[in-house]
């Protein structure tokens, strides 16, 4: 069943571009996914290892003004340039984590903020590197890999769907994991992880390594589809909206990051009028859902599967289970 | 030979003393149970062996190694398991995969394992699989294996949570309050487990409140009131020490 939903998503995800008459469209879709892959990222380090990670948006800002830099400035072809950004990120990512992970409770939240904001100011005030304000234009597209050309809005499309494959595949191979359950154990028990032996420090910290370059790709990718760049991509804000997207779709899930980004997104579409105004919407839908679905839309769907009789099941499982192996 | 021990070992929080100046040796295959009125340093005295806290003074050996100021992963690695007084589990998820991160520190598959399923990834994943059914059978709860752990009845998390200890395969094992909360029928039968695991080969530490069970299966006793050491020795010994009465019958007098 789930694995069906799948295979529509994707089959839907690869039509869309013969399925829609304007390319606005695949614009926001393509937008969305990248969204997405940045909140993949959110999900290992709070869905699954239980770290409240503030400075998200700002690792997706080193991600897309590496690429966008090293592009313009130093005449590098996107897919080194996109390696680099990526280690740049997850290198960020070590030495904040190194210091901040020695904390525990809510200090790892204020310093990953701390950070953010730093990483934001310096990317809006550093002119000369990162053209303030104004930011970067004109990024160019990847070159083509053989006759793989990048050029058209189709073609950059499935570019972002590959990326965003990439990443649900990579989120979803870790979440079943060894390292995944100790991940997921240590945002349950903390306590009772590091008696079990295991070394919790080191744990986190890879945990936030890997989200930090699920940010930077994020980035990245942002930066070559959308071919330019301001300090606005890369700011609080962004990583509370891409939080919003990842407790609504469902804390720790596999479908939670994009189906949360895919509703959330179509929602301010077509909210477009008074976008100012759609926190007033999005705020008490939040409160709601947290309350009646803790795991988000998935969790909710899963509860709702779970609660359908199925004889085929071996075990008497409850929606706890369901949401625990989906 | 002793396989920990405790060498006149205090912890202070500020001005309080929680355990002043405690000794006493666990010998390797005993069952040591540590009784005293409440706030006498008991748990204190379990979060200083298993790490949680480090101790303010004195010396804690493990097989002949000083452990004093190890954290607690590294106590653990050691082969010293600990259950927590309130139940302590993952409660979020399987009893299965409890058992597995129990034996976690015994695989190595890092995240580019998990990424790769990496041969070594797919050996450990079946390693730890067998393990943790062990350690779910010896604690009787196997046939829960696939609920969420948060979801079965008190008494089996409670044999849960001595399986995450086993899967860890401890030399010595300590237990806070292992039956606080569980009705006389079961407190019996968690008693025989515990002796099954005495008998299994570990080494067993016990803070627990129920006489009864303790008398019955201690090997020997220690004895803490206001954070020293007041008495040790066998259960008979112990039950008739005039200390340890005034001790327990003061606190009754004026409770």
């Amino acid at each position: 069943m789930r694995r069906a939903l799948w295979i529509v998503a994707a089959l839907i995800a690869l039509a869309l571009p013969f399925l829609v008459s304007k390319s606005f469209y695949l614009q926001i879709a393509a937008s969305a996914y990248i969204t997405a892959i940045a909140v993949y990222g959110l999900n290992v380090i709070l869905g699954y290892t239980g770290l409240l990670s503030l400075g998200h948006a700002a690792f997706f800002g080193i991600g897309a003004y590496g690429v966008a830099l090293l592009e313009t400035r130093a005449s590098w072809p996107f897919w080194p340039a996109l390696v680099a950004a990526c280690a740049a990120s997850v290198l960020l990512g070590f030495l904040v984590g190194i210091v901040s992970l020695r904390t525990r409770g809510h200090y790892f939240a204020i310093f990953t903020a701390a950070v953010g904001v730093m990483i934001s100011i310096v990317l809006t005030n550093w002119q000369d590197l990162t053209g303030g304000n104004i930011g970067i234009v004109n990024i160019p597209p990847p070159p083509a890999i053989g006759p793989l050309s990048f050029e058209g809005d189709t073609a950059k499309y499935y570019l972002v769907v590959a990326a965003l494959a990439f990443a649900i595949a990579l989120t979803a191979l870790v979440r079943r994991s060894l390292f995944g359950r100790t991940l997921i154990a240590i945002a349950g028990n903390e306590d009772l992880a590091r008696a079990t032996g295991i070394d919790v420090a080191r744990a986190k910290l890879t945990a936030f390594m890997l989200s930090t370059f699920l940010a930077g790709l994020a980035g990245g990718m942002f930066a070559t589809y959308i071919g330019n760049l301001d300090p606005g991509s890369s700011g609080l804000d962004i990583t509370f909206e891409q939080l919003l997207y990842l407790v609504i779709g469902g804390l720790g899930t596999i479908a939670g990051p994009l189906i949360g980004t895919l509703v959330l997104v179509g929602a301010s579409q077509l909210l477009q009028g008074v976008e100012q105004y759609r926190f007033l919407i999005f705020g008490p839908l939040l409160v709601v859902l947290v309350i009646f679905f803790p795991h988000g839309i998935t969790g909710a769907f899963n509860r709702l599967m779970a609660a359908r009789p199925r004889s085929h099941r071996r075990t008497t499982a409850t929606p706890e289970t369901e949401a625990a192996v989906s | 030979m002793m396989l920990l021990e405790v060498c006149d070992v205090s912890k202070h929080f500020g001005g309080l003393v929680a355990v002043d100046s405690v000794s006493f040796g666990v010998p390797a295959g005993h069952i040591k149970a540590i009784i005293g009125p409440n706030g006498a340093g008991k748990s204190t005295c379990f979060n200083l062996i298993s790490g949680y806290y480090p101790a303010s003074s004195g010396k804690l050996t493990f097989a002949g190694q000083d452990i004093t100021h190890l954290p607690m992963h590294a106590i653990a690695r050691l082969g010293i398991a600990r259950t927590f007084q309130t139940t302590c589990l993952f409660s979020r998820q399987t009893v299965l995969d409890n058992a597995i991160v129990g034996y976690r520190m015994h695989t190595r598959s890092n995240l580019f394992d998990a990424l790769t399923r990496s041969p070594r990834e797919r050996r450990e994943e079946r390693e730890s699989r067998e393990r943790a059914f062990e350690a779910l059978r010896f604690a009787g709860i196997e046939r829960l294996a696939d609920r969420v752990a948060g979801s079965i009845p008190q008494e089996a998390q409670k044999r849960l949570a001595i399986a995450i200890a086993i899967a860890s395969q401890p030399k010595l094992i300590l237990l806070d309050e292992p039956v606080a909360g569980v009705t006389a029928e079961e407190t019996a039968a968690h008693a025989e487990l515990i002796r099954t695991m005495a008998r299994t080969g570990y080494t067993i530490c016990l803070v627990e409140h129920k006489m009864n069970m303790v008398m019955g299966l201690a090997d020997s006793i220690v004895v803490l009131h206001h954070g020293k050491k007041i008495a040790e020795g066998t259960p008979a010994e112990v039950s008739a020490d005039p200390a340890v009465l005034e001790a327990y019958l003061g606190v009754l007098a004026h409770a």
